[in-house]
């Protein structure tokens, strides 16, 4: 699968929720879309990826 | 002296602009959620664009510690951040349309407030409510385009602060480097670099639907 814009082989389905924290972001500071569509935060632990999605992670960080 | 008619100025602003740049910013209604650093600027940048309505929001008040970077002056300390912007916008542009909502934004109330928008800047400093902003709007707003601002703490590296496409309805605005990290904190020049971009790209995709 593709992991903002990079290669990521799966070797085993993976949540959302997994794959947040094993590109070292938090989940309650991302948005995040697959195949082109925002995937809700509730669905974060159930959505199961596939080497077929595309995925974008976008991470916050603080001041404003 | 007298302040010039409502016409006189949009007379102005369509001579400075061009009657077609200043006829698509004057007809759009813009948000900005949260009136710190970012939307306080972002407000005022867009006003003298021209933009002729706003929906604001905020809960918080002026603080002295505001005075650093964000659009407030020493004696608005103590007022509502939704009021105080307003005096200083309608000073510039007393026929500007804005929408006050002096509250706590959260998913029950994000929808309803920003969903008459066309284009919503995100605009607080947590990170944790950045994202449940533009996530709540995402999921409950779609066709609504969002300008978020994230990193923009320290001083010097100015060309680092950046706009990108995100999403398809979602442009992000900074360096990506938390205010934690940077030498300094938040300070207004950085501050306004990145409320520039924000406003900027607001002015883009009015004009252009896109950057």
């Amino acid at each position: 699968m593709k992991v903002n814009g990079e290669h990521l082989e799966l070797v085993s389905p993976m949540t959302i929720e997994v794959l947040i924290l094993k590109k070292g972001y938090r989940q309650d500071r991302v948005a995040v879309e697959l195949n082109g569509r925002i995937v809700p935060r509730s669905e974060y632990g159930v959505v199961l990826l596939s080497n077929s999605d595309s995925v974008e992670i976008v991470g916050f960080v603080g001041g404003g | 002296m007298t302040l010039p008619s409502k016409e006189e100025l949009e007379n102005s602003l369509s001579t400075r602009h061009s009657p077609k740049v200043h006829n698509a910013i004057k007809n759009a209604k813009i948000g900005i959620a949260g009136m710190g650093g970012l939307g306080s600027n972002i407000a005022m940048m867009l006003a003298r664009a021209g933009v002729s309505s706003l929906v604001i929001a905020d809960h918080d008040v002026v603080d002295i510690s505001n005075i650093n970077r964000q659009n407030y002056y020493l004696e608005q300390i103590g007022k509502a951040k939704t009021d105080a912007s307003e005096e200083l916008l309608k000073a510039v542009n007393p026929y500007i349309a804005i929408v006050k909502h002096c509250v706590k934004l959260d998913p029950s109330n994000i929808p309803g407030i920003f969903g008459g928008c066309d284009i919503v800047c995100e605009a607080f400093d947590v990170p944790s409510e950045k994202a449940m902003f533009i996530n709540t709007m995402l999921e409950e707003c779609p066709g609504i385009k969002i300008v978020a601002g994230s990193g923009m703490a320290g001083f010097g590296r100015s060309n680092e602060i950046r706009t990108e496409k995100l999403f398809a309805d979602l442009y992000l605005c900074g360096d990506g480097i938390d205010m934690e990290e940077a030498e300094g904190g938040l300070m207004s020049p950085r501050v306004n670099i990145c409320a520039g971009h924000m406003a900027n790209t607001v002015i883009a995709l009015l004009m252009k639907g896109d950057v």
